[in-house]
């Protein structure tokens, strides 16, 4: 098996997958009925995403592996999501900035890798690419809003962009897996999306008239397997009917 | 006069549109019913969102997702329908979380295990179809038009309920037992979904005249209990009812007893989740406050720019 291959898609369907469990947690809890569908419209495109990564990893790792193995029955340690998409829901704002920060990075690394020489790969991040690309203008426009709306949604941009600029940087230090699939010329240079990312963000945050942090500290450690606390959390609730019934069809 | 041409269109099977005269009760009725409807959808989401974090893989988990999304579209159909006969959404919305408004009482009962998502659909969507099939033909427009798009999610939300319990049916001891008890659990909430008996209905006779229904409750009660008594077979389950029996001379399955006493507590708000799900209604709708205000105060400023450049 290609082992910085598996880990290379996995951290790809990890990333989707937590993304799109987080943004289920909202279903029927939205702060509109129109608003309500379109958070789980993105989380269903997430977890559609995460499937099609899942399937291609199962068939590199070969033997039993399926889709449902790799999400349901690995422990926290083997997940290689990044910090981001773990942190908690927060209010509509904070979610609503987690999805922008993560879609424009999505929509660089995908824009890259629909011309990857994995045919794969390229295929899902081709068809993926369309809905992130969606994702990003959705949650752009909302961060416009409430950046620009009443001084109190403007207070809670200010408090979430406090709250998840930390997790950002991780975005684009690669990890193991992501070096040597540059060196194999499968994935493109993250570190080379950063100014691409930041530029967006300040573009958006302009007009969102929100301030841009200045670099500060980042957190890091998802994408090798070391987590928040949250990640265990969400893990014991996705996988509790796996583990409490094991080796059951569903 | 005009109540005649009202009686007359109607008895000739041309719908009645938002701008044509009708009587105030047919309007009061109309709107009590639908929006009822609206709120039973997103109320419906509850029970059933309570499973899409924990649903065993993610086949389940997108089919779900989508499930309790199609839910959300079926209550925004309905609030537009109801809309139509003069009254906003807003205010519906507030009749709802206030508890003045009901919903349907099958969404106050927990849901404790996965089963219970297939049996909801199965049985609760199940049960649900009945009424919105006949309500495709009902003699309001814009109720009839939003029931046809309706109908068409339910039975596949109905095939999918059954397709969980099907897996289930067919799997490990426990997911077996699991199975039934969610049958036990939801089927006597599931017939009560049609109402009181026809001789205890307040409001059937005029409804039926205005063709708003075209079946009375037991008529519709009787050709679910017919479909679920074989489908269950199927499933090698039972249904928890030592009464129920194929009687050859009615054509139909004879049924035991509903226990009206609890359809009537759950009714006035003493169901097992009244509560909670209130509860949990008007803690997004809270929570969401700043939200839509912000919408609103963007779209104002933007309106305000886009002026003062024009000027
Ligand atoms: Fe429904
Ligand atoms: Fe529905
Ligand atoms: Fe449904």
């Amino acid at each position: 098996m290609n082992e910085y291959l598996f880990e290379y898609v996995v951290h790809l369907a990890d990333d989707a997958l937590i993304l799109g469990h987080r943004n289920s947690e909202w279903c029927g809890h939205g702060p509109v009925l129109e608003q309500d569908i379109a958070i789980t419209n993105i989380s269903l495109d997430l977890i559609g995403q995460a499937r099609n990564f899942f399937q291609y990893a199962a068939e590199i790792k070969g033997g039993d592996t399926t889709e449902d193995s790799l999400a349901y029955l690995r422990d926290v340690r083997e997940f290689r999501n990044c910090l981001l998409v773990e942190q908690q829901n927060g209010d509509w704002g904070k979610t609503i900035l987690r999805q922008f920060f993560m879609s424009n990075y999505q929509q660089l690394l995908y824009s890259r890798l629909e011309n990857s020489f994995d045919r794969q790969i390229a295929a899902i991040c081709e068809k993926a690419l369309k809905e992130v690309t969606y994702h990003l203008k959705w949650s752009s426009e909302w961060v416009i809003r409430l950046g620009d709306g009443t001084d109190e949604s403007h207070a809670r941009m200010i408090n979430a962009i406090d709250e998840l600029w930390t997790y950002t940087g991780e975005l684009f230090i690669p990890a193991g897996y992501e070096a040597k699939a540059l060196e194999s010329g499968l994935a493109p240079d993250i570190t080379a999306l950063k100014n691409d990312w930041l530029n967006r963000v300040a573009l958006v945050f302009e007009e969102a008239k929100l301030p841009v942090p200045t670099a500060g500290f980042a957190q890091t450690g998802g994408k090798q397997g070391m987590h928040t606390e949250y990640l265990g959390y969400i893990l014991a609730e996705m996988q509790y009917l796996q583990r409490t019934y094991p080796a059951s069809k569903w | 006069m005009l109540e005649q041409q009202f009686q007359s269109k109607i008895d000739n099977e041309i719908k009645i549109e938002p701008k044509d005269w009708m009587p105030e009760a047919y309007r009061k009725t109309l709107l009590r019913q639908i929006s009822q409807h609206a709120h039973s959808e997103v109320v419906g989401m509850l029970p059933e969102g309570n499973w899409i974090t924990r649903a065993p893989s993610l086949k389940r988990k997108a089919v779900l997702l989508a499930k309790v999304q199609d839910e959300a579209g079926h209550g925004l159909y309905l609030y537009s329908a109801a809309e139509t006969l003069g009254f906003s959404r807003d205010q519906m919305i507030h009749d709802l979380l206030t508890g003045k408004a009901k919903y349907s009482s099958i969404f106050n009962y927990p849901t404790l295990s996965w089963s219970d998502i297939g049996a909801i659909g199965w049985l609760v969507d199940g049960a649900a179809i009945m009424n919105q099939v006949m309500l495709c033909r009902t003699s309001y427009g814009p109720y009839a038009r939003a029931m046809v798009r309706i109908c068409k999610e339910e039975s596949f939300h109905q095939r999918q309920g059954f397709e969980i319990l099907l897996t289930l049916s067919q799997g490990t001891e426990a997911q077996k037992a699991m199975c039934q008890d969610s049958i036990n659990r939801w089927w006597w909430p599931s017939l009560m979904m049609f109402g009181p008996k026809d001789s205890e209905s307040t409001h059937s006779d005029q409804s039926t005249k205005w063709k708003i229904k075209r079946k009375s409750n037991d008529q519709l009660r009787q050709e679910f209990v017919d479909m679920i008594a074989e489908q269950v077979k199927i499933l090698g389950m039972t249904l928890p009812d030592p009464d129920l029996k194929w009687n050859e001379s009615r054509g139909h399955y004879d049924f035991g007893e509903i226990n009206w006493e609890e359809f009537w507590n759950v009714v006035k708000g003493n169901g097992p989740c009244n509560k909670q799900r209130l509860e949990a209604r008007n803690k997004a709708h809270e929570e969401g406050r700043w939200v839509r205000e912000a919408a609103i105060a963007y779209a104002q400023k933007k309106a305000e720019r886009t002026k003062n450049q024009a000027a």
